[in-house]
């Protein structure tokens, strides 16, 4: 019976994409459209978590054909998890975005294209979630990548046009890989549905088994941003318009580290690459946050943090045990929620002051204290303080680490800590310096935030309360603040997530519970 | 498995012209060589499927899989060129409006690179800043045989312009000899002024030459 709820995360919003461009240039149409699929995509996705932790692995053979021949679809912890977090972080990002919208009438962005898109981009999200086959995992890859493109060059101003190619060209030829290797695998197995392919990958010669790993992990690397790799994030994110790059940053990147982890566990659970992954995760980690530091605009000195931390996941993916597995599906979600947030609460600061660089902003502090505490919980989290998520994640991870008594292990948890307090460092300046300084000590000084700051000085001197007359629009502060009280309650259902990390994790880690679950051999369970 | 040594040799020379093409500058080429490429990894998927000319079908009466091609990699390959198509079409799309905005389809250098690069000393700057000098382009550079009254094209505008622009060079050089780290932002300001970034304006906004510069190269004409 839940089964049938299985295709709904993709079948729901594409059929929203069709109805929200009937009604392109009915603004209001186009959003209740939206929103309402989106809560109903998110209730499923919950009912689907809720079901898959109790009864197991959910799987849909698309049209009745017989699996393995037809298409799978299969929802596990993994997938349900995501699911969920992915629905919260989309749904919110759409009220805040169309928060932005109704504020900036004149905007740049054509309004008509952007409901549908997104849409759609949630469809391919879901898409590569749900999927039980890998040439379905592509399709959902290309789906989202798709919808990504337009909703990065949306308006298609000269600079986005710019940034876009970056990204375009780079994903299509991570794309391009992916593809690549579905066609090595296809050759050297015969089969494309990865429970299939679990049994029969394990029975291929070592070093054929090393290239299509290999193959699929440069695939998936670039779009999940792993170092190497990584150079085309900074680069295009910040331009696009700020939701978009919040929920791009949030949850992009996430899907290429859930296609890793399957990768990891499911697919080549013999092939043994974890030494070079561990280096790689290293590096990620080191210089994805020495890029933060170089850097002035809030926007970009985020993306890079963005890479950095996903150095973490890689880590937890690499060190291959159950509890590495669990903090790096753990990490994933904490950082899914925060980073999202943070890229909220920078594109309120954007609206209200026009800049987000370092160079030009200051007062912050005192000018919008409501602004600066939306920012200031999800960077502390972001930097692993205690209590919040992120210091959970990391000590989880790094606690996973110890127990593998590995020399290299240990090398990775000492970049880790380095990592942390790095990202430590760079929230404080940018603190510091955005919201602490006066506006008038800055490089270059923005004249009305001078001038704000001035007469709330002598409204504070003659002893009047001063309010700032910069009005931010309440729907997307709305949406900001709902996003930080979500990164601050997986603070407070840790524990909850934690468990479900571990019983996903466990499922992982045994790939013949999955196998069996697909293929319908034994109970699955 | 056994595929046609011929296929797989047209395979590899596709994918390495591809990936030549596509490290070029200029986004035309890098769609061609993106094209190059996705028709290699379609005929690598196709070869999955087994030796050339065998039917994907059985004949109806006969139902065994001997001498059958397997039809499941021609499913595969149908959705992959589909979709490469619709992406091809996008970034088609995409060159010509860069093509439109900036007059220019090469892919232009990063501001905050270069503004970080600046900070660290002339020498450095000058090393990222490689897209003015950058100057290979699909659409019209230097005319061959140039059309009378035909739009100049040409990234550095009309050899007078150039020479004007050449002596703000000058002017921003001998200040940046003075010692500020402002000449050199306005040198390498100069050289892109065509772009429309925002780093230019407040370059541009000092020399007389750049300012107008956009109007002008839509309407002289070619004088050599």
């Amino acid at each position: 019976m839940l089964a049938v709820l299985v295709p709904l995360p993709v079948v729901l919003p594409l059929i929203g994409a069709g109805i929200t461009l009937m009604l392109s240039g009915r603004r209001r149409g186009q959003t209740a459209v939206t929103v309402i699929t989106l809560a109903i995509v998110l209730a499923i996705d919950l009912v689907l978590l809720f079901g898959v932790d109790a009864r197991g692995t959910q799987v849909v053979a698309v049209g009745g054909w017989e699996l393995p021949f037809g298409i799978a679809l299969a929802v596990d912890r993994l997938s349900a998890v995501m699911l969920v977090v992915s629905a919260i972080v989309t749904l919110l990002v759409l009220l805040y975005a169309v928060g932005q919208e109704m504020a900036d009438t004149a905007n740049e962005t054509p309004v008509s294209v952007f409901n549908p898109t997104y849409l759609i981009l949630c469809a391919g999200v879901a898409a590569a979630f749900i999927a039980g086959d890998l040439f379905n995992l592509y399709v959902g890859f290309e789906m989202l990548l798709g919808a990504s493109y337009v909703l990065l060059t949306l308006g298609a101003t000269a600079q986005r046009i710019r940034a876009g190619v970056t990204y375009i060209v780079i994903s299509l030829v991570s794309s391009l890989i992916f593809l690549m290797g579905i066609g090595l695998v296809y050759a050297a197995t015969g089969t494309v549905n990865i429970a299939q392919l679990s049994v029969r990958i394990g029975e291929l010669p070592p070093d054929i088994q090393m290239i299509l790993h290999i193959t699929l992990l440069i695939a998936f690397g670039i779009k999940a941003a792993v170092f190497p790799l990584a150079f085309w994030l900074p680069d295009s994110y910040p331009t696009a318009p700020a939701p978009v790059t919040a929920v791009f940053a949030g949850l992009l990147t996430k899907v290429g580290i859930y296609a890793i982890i399957r990768t990891e566990t499911v697919l080549f659970a013999e092939s043994n690459l974890r030494t070079p992954l561990l280096v790689v995760a290293a590096l990620t980690m080191l210089v994805g946050i020495l890029g933060a530091v170089a850097q002035s605009e809030i926007k970009r000195l985020l993306s890079f943090t963005l890479i950095s931390h996903i150095g973490y996941m890689i880590f937890g993916v690499a060190m291959g045990t159950v509890e590495g597995l669990t903090a790096a599906i753990f990490y994933t979600v904490h950082h899914i929620i925060v980073q999202t947030a943070l890229f909220l609460a920078i594109g309120l600061v954007e609206q209200r002051n026009g800049t987000t660089s370092i160079r030009k902003l200051g007062g912050l502090a005192v000018l919008a204290p409501g602004l600066s505490l939306l920012f200031f919980i999800p960077a502390l989290n972001l930097a692993g303080i205690p209590p919040f998520s992120g210091f959970i994640g990391k000590a989880a991870l790094f606690q996973a680490g110890f127990e593998t008594r590995d020399w290299l292990i240990f090398v990775l948890i000492g970049a880790g800590a380095l990592t942390s307090l790095l990202t430590l460092y760079v929230i404080g300046k940018t603190w510091n310096l955005a919201f602490w300084r006066d506006p008038d000590d800055t490089e270059e000084p923005t004249p009305e935030l001078v001038e704000e700051f001035e007469e709330r000085k002598e409204a504070v001197a003659d002893g009047r309360s001063w309010r700032s007359t910069q009005t931010m629009p309440r729907t997307m502060i709305g949406s900001a603040t709902v996003m930080v009280a979500v990164s601050v309650l997986v603070t407070v259902f840790a524990g909850n997530l934690w468990d479900i990390s571990a019983r996903a994790a466990e499922n992982l880690r045994s790939p013949s519970t999955y196998v069996s679950s697909v293929l319908g051999e034994e109970d699955g369970s | 498995m056994t595929t046609s040594f011929v296929m797989l040799l047209a395979m590899g020379v596709m994918f390495a012209c591809g990936l030549y093409l596509m490290l070029d500058r200029s986004l035309t080429r890098v769609l061609l060589g993106f094209l190059l490429m996705g028709n290699a990894v379609n005929m690598l998927i196709i070869l999955t499927a087994g030796p050339p000319g065998r039917p994907p079908l059985t004949d109806g009466e006969n139902l065994t899989t001997d001498g059958m091609n397997d039809p499941l990699p021609h499913a595969l390959v149908l959705t992959a060129i589909v979709i490469t198509f619709a992406l091809s079409a996008f970034l088609l799309a995409m060159i010509y409006r860069s093509w439109r905005l900036v007059r220019n389809e090469n892919l232009e250098d990063d501001i905050e690179d270069v503004r970080i690069a600046l900070a660290k000393g002339r020498g450095s700057g000058d090393e990222a800043g490689t897209s003015g000098e950058y100057d290979d382009t699909e659409f019209g550079d230097e005319a061959q045989t140039p059309i009378a009254g035909a739009l100049d094209l040409d990234e550095d505008g009309s050899p007078v312009e150039r020479r004007a622009e050449d002596r703000a060079e000058d002017r921003a050089e001998a200040r940046a000899e003075g010692g500020s780290d402002t000449g050199a932002e306005a040198r390498a300001g100069s050289r892109r002024t065509d772009s429309g970034e925002p780093g230019s304006r407040e370059a541009g906004s000092d020399e007389p030459g750049a300012a107008d510069r956009r109007t002008d190269s839509d309407q002289t004409g070619r004088d050599t």
